[in-house]
């Protein structure tokens, strides 16, 4: 036990780490509020792109979807970064980070917005248009809100993911909270800082995970 | 040379290609060998827990909770890196492939428990009542009346969590997994040539696209109906 914890949780370790770790965090919480907004931001040019009726543009979308749903966001992120540069494009780990997320989690947001515009009744569009608002005006008023309100544990469920995957930066050389607690292994030859960086990340998504659970769990009993 | 010719020379270079592709194809086996183990070991443990969880039995439940709400709430690759570079402290030396198997194992694990159980508690209470009544035991209840209505409202989600969990065989490239993109990588560094990267990338739409397809299919037969 006393091995353990001096392996594990060893508290001298653990002070020596937490400015290093902590660097980490703030990093980690800044990327996350980069890459949530952006991902969405694709997410709706997807969804919006979705609601036209047009083969045309419908096939190629669900193409594009598809393809980045089936594409691992790491191979897409090392191929930025290390493929990339043989084309005389250096974009830094926090570029590419942003760009494979911008692409990666796009698709995936975008698929649950088109769900949830899709969940929005047609006459509610007909009964907007009606009263003289213009397409986008019923879009941003009246189907949007909705839409987002009934799609909101999946919207969740994916933000989680999103922070999640932000330690992917860690391999293309981004300081997040990963990153740093693997920087203070090697430093101090112990793993408590990869410890230490587990738990901060339990701790600061176990809520969200919580609200999930019971999210989808009333989601069910509605039905 | 035309721009487009330098381009593919870099890009595409067919000599470099055919040079590493036995590489490439070696890590797809073991992709393919990566992801076939995470899907049944972590597909069965979900189910078993969510079996255990029916029993109801407190204590034990709120440990099941407790283990989902861990894998769930924990990016795989700090489970991945965590299980690498901190077992051997305890002189317990996992492979990476060994890693990063267990750790996607264990993520799925959680979350099929979760979908398995949100099957099983959206079978109506009077099912098991009228199943129960009618003589079934409790094991027969659930095998008989409620898993099989249970299972088919779980496959959609259960196969898009799947084949994003899958997906993440790729973060075994971190712990030195001679998976596609491990060997796409050092193929790189070694030809210089952004080539392998390119066929390492091709391979895996090769491989996933037709799952995600499939996935779709699936997830309109499958679909609720109201």
């Amino acid at each position: 036990m006393e091995t353990l914890i001096q392996t594990f949780f060893n508290p001298g370790i653990i002070i020596a780490a937490w400015p290093i770790v902590l660097a980490g965090l703030r990093n980690t919480v800044l990327l996350s509020l980069l890459v949530v907004p952006l991902g969405l931001l694709g997410g709706l040019i997807l969804a919006l792109l979705a609601s036209v009726k047009s083969p045309a543009v419908r096939w190629p979308l669900m193409v594009w979807v598809d393809f980045f749903r089936a594409f691992p966001p790491l191979v897409l992120l090392v191929l930025l970064f290390a493929g990339l540069p043989f084309a005389g494009l250096e974009l830094g780990g926090f570029v590419c980070v942003a760009v494979a997320f911008f692409l990666n989690t796009g698709a995936y947001y975008g698929e649950i917005l088109r769900a949830g515009i899709d969940s929005v009744a047609a006459g509610q569009v007909e009964a907007a248009r009606s009263t003289g608002l213009s397409r986008l005006q019923a879009m941003a008023y009246v189907v949007l809100p909705q839409a987002v309100r009934n799609v909101l544990p999946d919207l969740l469920s994916n933000t989680l993911e999103v922070v999640k995957l932000t330690s992917l930066g860690s391999v293309v050389a981004v300081p997040e909270l990963l990153y740093q607690a693997r920087q203070a292994q090697s430093i101090t030859y112990n793993p408590t800082p990869i410890v230490v960086a587990a738990v901060i990340y339990f701790a600061m998504l176990w809520p969200v995970v919580r609200l999930l659970s019971r999210l989808e769990n009333r989601a069910l009993a509605g039905r | 040379m035309s721009s487009w010719e330098r381009f593919t020379d870099t890009f595409l270079n067919g000599k470099v290609m055919l040079r590493y592709l036995p590489d490439i194809l070696s890590g797809v086996v073991v992709t393919i060998e990566l992801a076939l183990l995470i899907v049944v070991t972590g597909i069965a443990a979900g189910l078993t827990l969510a079996l255990l969880r029916s029993l109801a039995i407190r204590p034990l439940n709120w440990l099941i909770v407790f283990v989902v709400d861990l894998f769930r709430s924990l990016p795989p690759l700090v489970i991945i890196v965590l299980i690498y570079f901190g077992l051997p402290s305890v002189d317990l030396s996992p492979s990476g492939f060994a890693s990063t198997w267990l750790s996607l194992a264990f993520v799925l694990m959680a979350f099929s428990e979760e979908i398995f159980w949100a099957g099983i508690t959206s079978v109506a209470r009077g099912q098991w009542e009228a199943a129960r009544s009618t003589g079934l035991s409790f094991g027969q209840t659930l095998m008989h009346v409620v898993l099989p209505q249970a299972l088919r409202l779980t496959i959609p989600p259960l196969t898009n969590r799947t084949i994003a969990i899958t997906k993440g065989t790729a973060l075994g490239t971190v712990v030195a997994v001679t998976e596609i993109l491990g060997q796409a990588s050092s193929a790189m560094s070694n030809s210089y040539n952004p080539s392998p990267l390119m066929m390492g990338a091709a391979a895996y739409v090769v491989l996933f696209f037709p799952v995600v397809v499939a996935g779709r299919f699936i997830e309109t037969r499958f679909a609720w109906k109201r």
